[in-house]
């Protein structure tokens, strides 16, 4: 907590002592997955949801990265300590449903004005806050993947700067023309990069989307890794370098792929548009930002964080952790976070707001994230979410390092998947 | 009377004076480390699901798991190849540095330096010495005209690659070791053998090679303990990966533990690790004590 949150705290204790007004504090955790002074903005919301309800003080607490954040928070419920409120990644949902430590919204979030506001967010970011029928989350910081390109380099292979790759042909075509060898026939800028490392799942997922498959169902108690289709899009992307040779072999880390785009050892690069401000301060040349390119059809699985409450027998601590949701998620607010950020405004009345449309005329990379979620689909989440995605990321980096046929590793992917939700599958 | 009543004193006034250890020990060490191994005779309790007694089927689900025996050998290997190299570098640097040459104390200033950093902001540095293309051991490689290698990204290389930074930040440390050992060998007997004009590998091995047997001994078990227990630079550099290639024993307890969230299956992972690392402890203190020359 820094200084200035301290002292709202200390000044809020304070009067709520001298007024005799009995406070219900609430504890908020946040985790924080892209650069800039982000904890500074989040503990300005809180102090500002302070001051709209003298009677309910919000403890922000940064707890780190998405995979910290999860840990403090299960671990501190299993004290009996949980926090009131938090940002957590929107596939640890079945995660929180299966230790029995979220409330679904709309168990308390009953009125017609609460109904509409649950209703307000783009559908593809629901798919991964609903199951079992109950919401159990509200999109807050929630991301897709986008293409960026060097027009520079473009310009300089001999293509138009201003075309993306629209199809996987197109992208292998260009992908060709941009890898440039040195005397001796080594790479000295590849044409493509897809980061490999962590969390492989989550780019393969475009891949395999857009060959028309779905990995997992809504119920999350059946994946399909083996599906001919997904084999088909593993294959493509063990191609993209060990047979087209537009990509560096071996695992490509997620942390410096970015530093390789703006260093121009690659032209092209798949990440997520959180990164967009990233981009946009370091990049000493032309990019541009694209949607996906397209085999059967275009799209990207969404990712970021949800706001989920948690279980308490102290009714007043819920409602205002529901209060604080919806403070949150509040047109302004969304805006207001985008353009902090990056990530995709949670909802279309948010693009509205004045500053946004500003935001997006100046900066049309901006809108592209958004535009591309009409193509969205769900993250990769199932039950024993961590487990069930560690098979197939697993799978991928075999494939990826030539250790296993891309058949084999996902046959043996799927049987460990099925092992592990023979339990939920009644 | 007279006599047992300050004997009395005594032992209360010895166990106050432990208390303090005792207390801290018990807390953090020992009813951790009993607990965990109730824990793993039983299941993980999920939500309304409370544990039940299981007996030995946490370690049977163990036998059938190719990443437990994986990480197993990977741990073993790291044990095997890491421990003698750092033990011999720190050796050779010591020896070099208990010489009479320049620049003595910048010498060992330099072998020490790795010592000090945190091991996670070493782990960055590595990061970028082992970068694809533009990172340093890529850039050095290029001017001998080497092919750019990708060693954290692909399965042979991903493991060579974190031994490397456990052998270079170990040594320096393990060299302390071997410079004080040095000095506590009494010159006289360097005299000795220069009058009987032995070889110096002839000196070395029948003079300083036994007399620094306890502190080779010491800076073993160390560094086998260390070597069951890296967990950070896997996560700071690969997090396990590729495909489970840098996967150690520490690390998967803590993937089991905080991301699987079978806190039971950890406890019995955790077991194992515990019975490995008091294995190796036993033998060395047994079987190589009758071996070494005390003072």
């Amino acid at each position: 907590m820094n200084r200035f949150a301290r002292l709202t705290l200390a000044a809020t204790l304070a009067a709520s002592f001298l007024g005799g007004a009995s406070a219900t504090e609430i504890t908020f955790y946040y985790p924080i997955a892209v650069g800039g002074p982000i904890t500074k903005v989040v503990d300005g919301y809180a102090a500002e949801f302070s001051k709209a309800h003298p009677d309910i003080t919000v403890k922000p607490v940064y707890t780190g990265s998405y995979q910290d954040s999860i840990v403090k928070a299960m671990t501190a419920a299993k004290a009996g300590n949980a926090p009131d409120v938090a940002v957590l990644l929107s596939t640890d949902m079945f995660t929180l449903i299966d230790n029995d430590l979220i409330e679904p919204y709309d168990a308390i979030a009953k009125s017609d004005g609460d109904q509409a506001w649950i209703k307000s967010f783009y559908p593809a970011f629901m798919e991964n806050s609903q199951a079992e029928g109950h919401t159990w989350g509200i999109p807050f910081q929630r991301s897709t993947i986008v293409q960026y390109w060097n027009k520079d380099a473009f310009k300089a292979a001999g293509l138009d700067p201003e075309k993306p790759p629209t199809t996987w042909d197109e992208m292998v075509a260009f992908g060709k023309k941009l890898t440039k060898h040195d005397a001796s026939g080594a790479v000295t800028q590849w044409g493509l990069e897809i980061p490999s490392s962590g969390f492989p799942y989550w780019l393969f997922q475009a891949l395999t989307t857009q060959n028309g498959a779905i990995l997992a169902n809504q119920a999350g108690t059946k994946v399909a890794y083996n599906d001919p289709k997904v084999v088909e899009a593993a294959q493509f992307f063990a191609d993209l370098s060990q047979k087209y040779e537009v990509m560096p072999k071996g695992i490509i880390d997620w942390g410096t792929t970015p530093k390789d785009f703006f260093e121009g050892k690659t032209a092209m690069m798949w990440t997520t548009t959180g990164n967009l401000t990233n981009v946009r301060n370091n990049a000493k040349f032309a990019f541009g930002v694209a949607a996906m390119p397209s085999k059967v059809r275009g799209g990207s699985p969404t990712g970021g964080g949800n706001i989920y409450i948690f279980k308490n027998s102290d009714k007043a601590k819920v409602a205002a952790a529901l209060e604080f949701a919806r403070f949150l998620s509040t047109p302004e607010r969304a805006a207001d976070w985008g353009i902090a950020t990056g990530y995709v405004a949670t909802r279309p009345d948010a693009w509205e707001i004045e500053a946004m449309k500003k935001y997006a005329a100046d900066f049309p990379p901006a809108v592209v994230a958004r535009d591309q979620l009409k193509d969205a689909v769900a993250e990769l989440s199932t039950h024993e979410n961590q487990r069930v995605t560690k098979a197939l990321n697993d799978a991928l980096q075999a494939i990826l390092t030539g250790a296993k046929p891309a058949q084999a590793a996902l046959d043996e992917a799927q049987a460990e998947a099925n092992r592990i939700l023979a339990s939920y599958q009644h | 009377m007279e006599r047992t009543k300050p004997q009395l004193n005594i032992h209360v006034q010895g166990w106050l004076l432990a208390l303090p250890a005792v207390v801290l020990l018990a807390t953090f060490t020992h009813v951790p480390a009993v607990s965990t191994i109730i824990d793993s005779f039983f299941s993980t309790p999920h939500g309304r699901r409370p544990a039940v007694f299981i007996g030995l089927d946490q370690y049977r689900t163990m036998l059938a798991d190719p990443i437990f025996w994986l990480a197993l050998k990977n741990n073993l290997l790291y044990a095997l190849i890491t421990v003698p190299i750092a033990i011999g570098l720190a050796l050779a640097m010591a020896l070099w540095v208990n010489g009479r040459i320049k620049g003595r104390a910048a010498l060992r200033l330099a072998f020490f330096t790795p010592t000090i950093l945190p091991m996670v902001a070493a782990a960055n540095i590595w990061l970028f010495f082992y970068t694809p293309d533009y990172g340093l051991l890529n850039q050095i490689g290029r001017l001998f005209g080497f092919a750019s290698v990708n060693w954290l990204g692909s399965s042979a290389t991903a493991l060579p690659a974190l031994m490397a930074v456990t052998i270079w930040k170990e040594a320096g440390f393990f060299m302390i070791f071997f410079l004080a050992a040095l000095q506590q060998v009494p010159p006289v007997l360097y005299e000795a053998a220069r009058m009987e004009n032995a070889r110096r590998w002839l000196t070395f091995r029948r003079i300083t090679w036994p007399l620094i047997m306890p502190t080779t001994l010491f800076v073993a078990i160390n560094a086998l303990i260390n070597a069951f227990r890296v967990v950070d630079q896997v996560i700071a550099m690969t997090g396990g990966g590729p495909n489970n290639a840098t996967t150690l024993l520490l690390f998967y307890v803590y993937q089991v533990a905080f991301s699987f969230w079978d806190t039971a299956y950890a406890a019995a992972l955790s077991t194992v690790l515990l019975s490995v690392l008091a294995i190796i402890a036993i033998l060395q203190f047994f079987m190589l004590d009758r071996k070494i020359h005390y003072r």
